[in-house]
């Protein structure tokens, strides 16, 4: 029997070298003569160990990594294509205990199958979602996603269900669903990952969303930063077309549902929902204000449901497995799970899905297995640049819309990036102005403008100019931000900032500069 | 990409791109990437073209175009090297990296080498923050990139 081997086309995988190695294997293999093929998988989410090979035994796959071109030799002479040992041999893939210890219900195929398989897809549970949505009435599909307890993935943690029955009541003629898979807050790669690795559940919960609503057209936008992404998925919605999961008739059904992918021009602005729906219509892509919600009026002054990548994927579980399910993981209202995106300065760095509840301590210290650098942890920001740097004395927060929020911090799209001791918190605050300086679409007078004299106060702070008044300056500055801005770029780029200076007072206290004499 | 052509050819090539895909939805963003694949950049002459074949204003076409950071008003240098300077890559010594590159190109950000080989850019986050720091080379990702491999890089473009 042919072996299957296993080297992921993810490109935290690729730009690790697993391209390399998918060539030097391949060569091999043929060199060598060996009754093996290799599937270009996604990746199973622990990055540390990219690239992480696999090969299908009898008892299962088996992992070897990291792996590099010169391993190649080394692995098929021990036997790599009947699992043998090898000093790079980790076991079963699925006993390594950062994946077994997972709840993976959205991933649950990310790194398993060919990711342009449908024929691996369904054999693993996919379109099972969307047969049984095809058999029930839309407002039975609404109540099920609501029920469900999803709450927007992106980071708004509005109730799926909710934004569904809005654009499913809503008057018009063409109704769109738009994937926000602008994915541009640093520390997070769910959505790429989930783009690269399993597309086809994408679209599968696109089209049940689509046919809840009333909805024929959809979009996913995303980002040029993402070339695999873009590929992939433009990929696997030319197979879904071709095999009439989408069409005029999705799955020879009354329904039609078709989408295609769009690629945004690298303004991070355009991860807001209303300026991302802008750019689609080729427009700026300046923040529009709301009323009316794009439920109302979204796409082209169309009834819009606009859900973050992973709220989607997200959906097909639900829909096979029935709300309850899905509901009964988690704590308080975050209901389900959460894929976790582990980065920055961590030993084990990469994607985890989990129920929500784990504390934030729990994550870094005992799944991130620490820093990377071996120092102490000082600070780490959850939520991608608008997140607030919590520090140690914080690690007691569980992992919860609600709990982050009390603590003057949000989960976001559940990125968290970890940094060592020798971080400088002032100037990671002024960071997150300058980067607000620079992604501001320049709509609103707090974000444009408030955003630069940020930098300014920041580094006065930092040459020790009037330190007192200026960290009140700061302090004030983040207050009309955050409360003055139209979106989330400016009203939350606060968050970070005071987070900071709260948590880590310390920093904003440079010693006095001394004047060099002239 | 640095190329150069007559203005006739512009506007003949800005011609087919938009009459290609003036049927999209929202069609403008895809054919400025089209644009910007074609020429290296997007050059002033296409702005017009486009304009008038989708009933826009030059001054709305020029909007868009300068808006979006991808976007060049001016071919880059053969090779285009974005550094990530996002948050995660800050954690594990990006801005060290950054430097150095600077150092040995001998240019700062948004800029292009006199020899027109690089043009250095800062990128806001690859999405490989789990393997930080990161670095685009020509759509080429590479990940957790160290002083050794930061001038590997660099040489490659210079190349």
């Amino acid at each position: 029997m042919t072996v299957k081997i296993y080297i992921p086309r993810d490109a935290a995988a690729i730009a690790l070298g697993a391209e390399k190695v998918a060539t030097a294997m391949a060569e091999a293999i043929a060199a060598r003569g060996l009754d093996a093929t290799i599937v270009r998988n996604g990746s199973r989410g622990m990055h540390w160990l990219e690239p992480l090979v696999e090969v299908e035994t009898a008892e299962g796959r088996i992992a070897y990594g990291p792996v590099q071109t010169r391993d190649v030799a080394s692995l098929l002479d021990a036997g790599l294509t009947s699992g043998a040992a090898h000093p790079l041999c980790l076991g079963k893939t699925e006993d390594i205990p950062f994946l077994k210890q997972q709840t993976r219900l959205t991933f649950a195929r990310c790194g398993v199958i060919d990711p342009l398989s449908l024929d691996d897809y369904r054999a693993h549970g996919g379109l099972r979602g969307l047969e049984r949505a095809i058999s029930m009435q839309p407002a039975a599909i609404v109540a099920e996603v609501t029920e469900s307890g999803l709450r927007g993935r992106g980071g708004a943690g509005f109730p799926t269900g909710i934004k569904w029955k809005t654009v499913l009541e809503a008057e018009g003629a063409q109704k769109y669903i738009v994937c926000n898979a602008d994915e541009g807050d640093s520390g997070t790669f769910a959505d790429r990952m989930i783009m690269e690795g399993d597309p086809f559940v994408l679209i599968e919960g696109m089209a049940i969303a689509g046919i809840a609503t009333g909805a024929t057209k959809g979009y996913v936008y995303t980002r040029s930063e993402y070339p695999h992404a873009i590929a992939a998925m433009s990929a696997a919605i030319e197979i879904a077309r071709a095999a009439g999961v989408l069409g005029q008739s999705v799955l020879g059904s009354t329904h039609a549902f078709d989408m295609e992918v769009r690629t945004g021009a690298g303004a991070y602005v355009c991860g807001e929902e209303t300026s991302l729906l802008n750019s689609l219509e080729g427009k700026r892509g300046l923040v529009r204000a709301k009323p009316p919600l794009p439920a109302h009026k979204g796409l082209f002054d169309c009834p819009t449901v606009i859900n973050n990548v992973i709220s989607l994927a997200s959906v097909p579980v639900i829909m096979d497995k029935g709300a309850a399910y899905y509901r009964d993981f988690g704590m308080g209202r975050s209901r389900g799970t959460i894929p976790i995106q582990i980065a920055g300065n961590v030993k084990h760095a990469g994607l985890y899905e989990i129920a929500f509840g784990l504390t934030l301590g729990e994550i870094v210290d005992v799944i991130g297995g620490g820093t990377a650098s071996g120092r102490p942890v000082k600070a780490v920001q959850v939520g991608g640049p608008l997140g607030a740097y919590f520090p140690r004395a914080l690690f007691d927060t569980p992992f919860d819309y609600e709990a982050f929020a009390a603590k003057d911090g949000l989960i976001g799209h559940a990125g968290i990036v970890v940094f060592d001791d020798t971080a400088d918190m002032l100037k990671q605050a002024r960071f997150a102005m300058e980067f607000c300086a620079v992604e501001s679409c320049g709509k609103c007078t707090p974000c444009r403008l408030g955003s630069t004299r940020g930098v300014e106060v920041a580094d006065k702070i930092a040459a020790g100019i009037e330190p007192e008044k200026n960290r009140e300056l700061l302090a004030d500055l983040c207050n009309t931000m955050k409360f003055g801005s139209l979106c989330a770029l400016g009203g939350f780029t606060p968050y970070p900032v005071m987070s900071a200076m709260t948590h880590f007072p310390e920093d904003f206290k440079p010693a006095p500069r001394v004047e060099a004499a002239e | 990409m640095n190329i150069h052509l007559p203005g006739a050819d512009v506007t003949e090539r800005t011609l087919a791109i938009v009459g290609e895909l003036k049927g999209l939805e929202g069609p403008l963003l895809p054919i400025l990437h089209e644009i910007q694949d074609e020429f290296g950049y997007v050059p002033q002459e296409c702005l017009p073209v486009i304009a008038r074949e989708l009933n826009l204003s030059r001054a709305e076409v020029y909007g868009v175009v300068t808006f979006y950071h991808d976007f060049r008003e001016h071919p880059a240098g053969r090779h285009v090297l974005k550094l990530c300077r996002a948050e995660a890559c800050q954690s594990m010594g990006g801005d060290r990296l950054a430097e150095r590159a600077k150092a040995l190109l001998g240019i700062d950000f948004h800029e292009t080498t006199p020899d027109g080989a690089v043009t250095l850019e800062p990128v806001y986050c690859l999405g490989l923050c789990s393997c930080s720091p990161s670095a685009m080379l020509d759509g080429e990702v590479h990940a957790r990139l160290d002083e050794a491999e930061i001038e590997a890089l660099v040489a490659e473009a210079r190349r």
